[in-house]
């Protein structure tokens, strides 16, 4: 019998810090399998953030740096100059980068810094115990909007990608779903493909997943991710904002 | 034959894998692991089909797949 | 090699390229505008990165990112900047990593004003940022001591795994002294230095070592881990305060009345009032902390001469090393203070008279 689906070597034997059904875990594998197949598993460092994910560096199994909150991109520039023969990605989640380190990542993107950006988007601060995000949607609750998101008062949640996708540099920028079996396959064609460009070089490149927060929701794994299908992806679309390496092939 | 197995060192019992099975042959275990969750497991081998969606969806990487 | 008239600013970063630092981020800010549009030039010249970062916040990230990539890089700011830079250097001495940083401070607080100032001392010398870390902390009092220290500083915090701060200001910045510069270190000797580092820096995996896990890294949740780590940083600072006190003694002898203690720009023009007080028959000594952390305590102390009837301290602020005066001289002799802020600097005639009112 031949093993055709496993725990990559890119992995840790850590197990994760995430609480149960949290989608962390298959960006992570999503990430992870795409460097093993890229062959970059001796040529890649990682940055965590601040945030549940604050321990991803003991989760995948090469270089490591965890960052201040909010700072990743601007460590993972600092580290891709030190290091132009590594590749490097930073891993972050809604308040890290879309709060705390907004500065980072549109200066980052607008620098068009050779690397990948993995940003996890549940709506919510999770590591806290559940306060509003920058992308909590309108009129949801939370325990610092206990009476529902009022967008008259903090205004309404950000559209990252859609905000990266004014500059100029980005080379990649796409939002996909982790929220069925079928979102996720769809997910790691896209995850394999920013790897790949990671892999030659050719610039920012972003991945935005919808994904979810069943302990600070208050919903179980299953139905999260139906809640975020109703109520997520309306205000997050998923789709494909940028391709360059698409558009050099057509050209 | 097809066959998936899952580590109950990693599993955390979320169930998004017995909602993702087209089959139906995975259910939470009687017994609990060193975490204290009741682990999933697959009740009929025979009639796994190697579909990977319970390995696609599984949070906590905790599923091998085998043909 | 002959001396180049320059200023400070730009001194300093021509020696630190010439010490091997090839990565270079920070923010615009005066009066230290010099320094990065001087490496703006030259990093570009030597295959090196300038990079002008967003922020101060960002710079010093960016610093953490190379520092732990192993690699000689370098920041730099003036005061209100250096507040923004200090959780990162909280960050890159909790993670020791070795990094340089350059304060060129002006007065405060707050914005303050543009004008050379001293009161960054607390701040660069008793933590700044939070937790428990040190800096090693160099004050220069000339053009040609800044641009020395760049090299100094280097070598101190590879060998440390730790951030090294050059406490300099606006004065000392913007002032024209020669200076003369030691040779451009090669590509080879930079190569060199590097590997010293990878065994635990963010690095290529170039045998495929499967064990090959290097992290960056200050979390550690369990507080029994975390007290290990801290305590065997502070064994290092130990290491630190006994090797690396470095201080100048200018005029001490037994004749002295009065000693006084001064570092950076003030401690020159308080050598100006000894050198016309001599003239006089009046008998003054200096102790110059060279490096502000770790303190030469026991040089301040041994300094002390019989006829000493007063100890005086004179800086660019109301009195922040004035503490570790008073720690170094513990009740031997009373310990007087005098101080300019605001951006101004004393003159020798100032300092002449106050010392002259000890006679």
């Amino acid at each position: 019998m031949e093993v055709i689906a496993k725990r990559p070597e890119t992995l840790t034997k850590t197990p994760f810090t995430y609480c149960p059904g949290c989608l962390h875990g298959v960006a992570h594998r999503l990430i992870a399998e795409a460097i093993e197949e890229a062959g970059l598993i001796n040529q890649m460092a990682g940055v965590a953030p601040v945030g549940c994910s604050v321990f991803a560096y003991k989760f995948f199994n090469f270089d490591m740096a965890q960052a201040a909150h909010g700072r990743a991109p601007a460590v993972a520039t600092g580290m891709k100059r030190a290091r132009p023969d590594m590749h490097v990605f930073t891993y972050q989640g809604d308040g890290d980068l879309a709060a705390i380190g907004t500065a980072e990542i549109v200066h980052a993107a607008n620098r068009g810094e050779k690397m990948s950006v993995f940003f996890v988007n549940n709506a919510i601060y999770g590591m806290t115990g559940g306060q509003m995000a920058p992308t909590t949607l309108p009129n949801m609750k939370t325990t610092t909007s206990p009476y529902g998101r009022n967008v008259d008062d903090i205004g309404y949640p950000i559209r990252v990608c859609e905000l990266l996708d004014t500059l100029v540099a980005p080379y990649y920028i796409e939002r996909v779903s982790l929220l069925s079996p079928a979102d996720i396959i769809k997910a790691k064609k896209s995850v394999s493909k920013v790897i790949q460009y990671n892999k030659e070089n050719r610039g920012f490149t972003f991945i935005e997943f919808v994904s979810t927060c069943p302990t600070n929701w208050g919903i179980d794994p299953v139905k999260s991710r139906d809640w975020a299908k109703e109520n997520m992806l309306p205000f997050f679309k998923p789709g494909l904002f940028r391709d360059k390496g698409a558009e050099e092939v057509k050209s | 034959m097809p066959r998936m197995t899952v580590d109950p060192y990693y599993c955390k019992g979320c169930g998004l894998c017995i909602a993702a099975c087209p089959k139906k042959i995975i259910r939470f275990s009687e017994d609990i692991n060193a975490k204290g969750y009741h682990y999933a497991e697959c009740f009929k081998q025979e009639d796994c089909i190697a579909c990977k969606m319970c390995f696609m969806t599984c949070p906590d990487v905790a599923i091998k797949i085998e043909k | 090699m002959e001396k180049i008239l320059m200023k400070g600013n730009e001194a300093v970063a021509e020696a630190a390229m010439r010490a091997g630092c090839r990565l270079y981020f920070a923010y615009p800010i005066t009066p230290q505008s010099e320094l990065i549009e001087y490496m703006a030039k030259v990093m570009p010249k030597v295959g090196g990165t300038f990079l002008q970062a967003e922020s101060e916040v960002a710079a010093i990230n960016m610093v953490y990112g190379a520092a732990g990539s192993g690699k000689r890089v370098m920041t730099s700011s003036s005061s209100p900047g250096i507040s923004l830079k200090q959780e990162g250097i909280s960050y890159i001495a909790g993670a020791e990593l070795p990094a340089v940083i350059v304060n060129v401070q002006r007065g405060g607080p707050g914005l303050g004003d543009i004008q050379p100032s001293q009161a960054d001392y607390f701040q660069a010398t008793k933590g700044g940022g939070h937790g428990d870390y040190r800096l090693i902390v160099l004050a220069p009092s000339s053009v040609q001591e800044f641009a020395d220290m760049a090299s100094e500083a280097f070598d101190l915090a590879d060998k440390y795994r730790n951030p090294v701060l050059i406490l300099a200001d606006g004065m000392l910045g913007q002032m024209m002294e020669p200076v003369e510069f030691k040779p451009i270190m090669t590509q080879e000797e930079i190569d060199e230095l590097g590997k010293q580092h990878t065994s635990w820096c963010i690095c290529p995996n170039a045998d495929g070592d499967a064990k090959h896990h290097h992290e960056i890294n200050s979390l550690e949740l369990d507080p029994s881990v975390l007290e290990k780590h801290v305590l065997q940083m502070y064994e290092k600072y130990a290491v630190i305060e006994k090797n690396e006190q470095r201080s100048e003694i200018f005029n001490v002898s037994d004749d002295n009345e009065v000693l006084c203690v001064a570092f950076g720009t003030a401690s020159r023009i308080v050598k100006s009032a000894i050198n016309e007080l001599k003239k006089e028959g009046k008998s003054v000594g200096l102790v110059r902390p060279i490096r502000v952390w770790p303190y030469p305590y026991a040089a301040v102390a041994a300094a002390i001469g019989p006829k000493v009837k007063q100890v005086y301290v004179f800086e660019l602020n109301t009195g922040q090393m004035l503490d570790d005066v008073k720690i170094a001289v513990c009740g031997k002799a009373p310990v007087n203070f005098w101080g300019k802020v605001g951006g101004i600097v004393f003159t020798p005639a100032e300092i002449q008279a106050k010392l002259e009112a000890c006679f």
